[in-house]
């Protein structure tokens, strides 16, 4: 059981370390890469990069995906089924190659290279979790809530934000979580896709490790470890909440 | 609402009909609110792939041809290639199976409020940077890295082997990135198996091993082949981790396909490949997912 979280959480002492090569454990404790990192403006740049992106796909990405999950549960139409299917098509067909597809594709529209062609990419992604997340909640909802509140006179709309949506606004937010982590840890598209002056922090990071062991890729993991920490925390919390409701 | 007399049964004929139309268009108007992500899947996978499946039958010549697909049968380093993809796919799947199975029944056994804390430590991995756990392991399993030094101070080796850029550190580095998504669905389907009917064959007479393997192991099968099967379709596809971890010496499709777009830029070649690649995805998917009826493990109930 520790076996699955220690190799993880052993880039956190190591980049405390003061030596040009890894080591553990630290002979000389610092904080000398994550200067090496706070000061470096590529590394800036993609930070930027990288967390405006995954919360633009965030906000595209839990309401398309959300829409799409209601529409879709709660019509009943002999075709919603194949629709969902079609929209799930993005977790079967390997990411590879939706890389190199959006990478031909955008350069011919000029979408290669720009953030919004990354979130574009990002959002196909994330979507899919999005519908997940969100069938299975309205699986556990009692749509007739919905029903009564029109029938007392409400619009479809108003039945929805007013009735439906409090009631699943906690899956809502661990969709927004899951969305905005699916983009910032999203690498091959990235690789692709991204380029220039937006490049992402992923990007850079598989660029550095293909060539040599630098410790300031040590610094950067840390702080993506504590920010999927939060995140996955924040879910359990949330998930707990929910229950409580 | 029953028509008696003759002179109601047209109005109501009437308002069924025009409820009929009502409740279709308001059918059609709920569908259009997942038209946003059809539009999104259209322009980032359908447009895109299928550019890629027509680009795979033009030549460098702009002439249709097979030429990529023939290259690829004739060509015995392409052969290399998938055979590498499948080895390193069946490997981890074992290696997930041999780690995952136990794991997951240890989780199941927990009881529940245990079992969720434990399941954090499944949980944390899935939800890291897969880039940030590829470089743990590469600094782990470096040559002078900590797993050296602590088996030559056990006495397990004498002088540090190499473990990384290799095969090794390959299946090693994505056992462990698979491992949840065999743990998740194997857990779930361990949950649902009623503990009465153990207590029942250990009733009859069945040893605890007998129990194991009569009743609690066939129920568990189904999620077991589920997380198999996902791990498998997604090794197939993987890039990261080989590329980093197997440093040149384990060449996937992925990593094939990227080596081709980045040396010779042939869009045909490297198209090619990527439709086998999702042809083969595909049909493993639906033969496994028919032959193990898993539509409901896999998907959940629509």
């Amino acid at each position: 059981m520790l076996l699955l979280v220690i190799p993880t959480f052993i880039v956190i002492p190591m980049s405390f370390s003061d030596s040009q090569y890894l080591e553990f454990p630290p002979e000389v404790w610092s904080l000398r890469w994550y200067t090496v990192y706070l000061e470096s403006s590529k590394w800036m740049r993609a930070t930027v990069t990288s967390v405006q992106v995954g919360i633009l796909t965030m906000l595209v990405a839990t309401p398309l995906g959300t829409m799409a999950a209601y529409a879709l549960f709660v019509s009943g139409h002999r075709a919603a089924r194949a629709i969902f299917a079609f929209l799930i098509t993005p977790m079967i067909v390997p990411v590879i190659l939706i890389a190199i597809g959006a990478f031909y594709a955008f350069g011919r529209v000029g979408l290669n290279n720009t953030i919004t062609g990354l979130v574009l990419a990002h959002t196909v992604l994330a979507a899919p979790l999005v519908m997940i997340v969100i069938t299975a909640a309205l699986r556990t909802y009692d749509l007739n809530q919905e029903r009564v509140a029109r029938s007392l006179g409400a619009t479809r709309v108003k039945a929805f934000f007013v009735i439906t949506l409090p009631q699943i606004k906690f899956s809502i937010v661990t969709c927004a979580l899951l969305s905005f982590l699916t983009s910032f840890d999203e690498v091959i598209i990235a690789i692709f896709v991204s380029g220039g002056s937006n490049a992402t922090l992923t990007k850079h990071m598989f660029a550095a490790l293909r060539d040599f062991i630098d410790p300031t890729i040590a610094a950067i993991s840390t702080i993506m470890i504590l920010v999927s920490t939060t995140l996955l925390l924040a879910t359990q919390f949330i998930g707990k909440r929910e229950k409580q409701d | 609402m029953s028509a008696s007399t003759s002179g109601e049964i047209e109005p109501a004929r009437l308002n069924q009909e025009s409820l009929r139309v009502q409740g279709a268009r308001e059918q059609w108007m709920l569908l259009s609110l997942a038209a946003p992500a059809v539009v999104a899947v259209v322009a980032v996978i359908v447009i895109p792939v299928g550019w890629l499946f027509y680009l795979s039958f033009i030549g460098s010549d702009g002439q249709p041809t097979l030429e990529h697909y023939q290259k690829m049968i004739e060509y015995k380093s392409y052969a290399r290639v998938f055979v590498t993809t499948f080895e390193v796919s069946i490997l981890t799947t074992l290696l997930c199976i041999l780690i995952g199975y136990p794991l997951a029944y240890f989780l199941a056994m927990l009881p529940p409020r245990l079992a969720g804390f434990f399941m954090l430590a499944v949980l944390l991995p899935f939800w890291t940077s897969l880039l940030v756990r590829t470089y743990a392991w590469l600094v782990l399993l470096q040559k002078n890295g900590i797993l050296n030094d602590f088996a030559i101070s056990v006495g397990l080796w004498e002088n540090p082997i190499k473990l990384v850029h290799n095969m090794t550190g390959t299946l090693i580095g994505m056992a462990h990135i698979m491992l949840p998504f065999l743990v998740l669905p194997l857990y779930g389907s361990m949950r649902k198996i009623e503990r009465d009917m153990m207590h029942a064959a250990a009733n009859l007479g069945a040893s605890p091993a007998q129990t194991f393997w009569k009743v609690f192991f066939p129920l568990s099968l189904s999620g077991m082949v589920a997380g198999s099967l996902i791990v498998f379709v997604l090794c197939l596809g993987f890039y990261v981790t080989p590329a980093v971890l197997g440093g040149g010496r384990v060449v996937m499709v992925a990593t094939q396909i990227t080596a081709i777009l980045e040396n010779q830029f042939d869009w045909g070649a490297a198209s090619a490949l990527g439709v086998v690649l999702l042809v083969a995805t595909l049909v493993i998917l639906v033969v496994v997912t028919r032959l193990f009826k898993l539509d409901a493990a896999l998907f959940g109930k629509h």
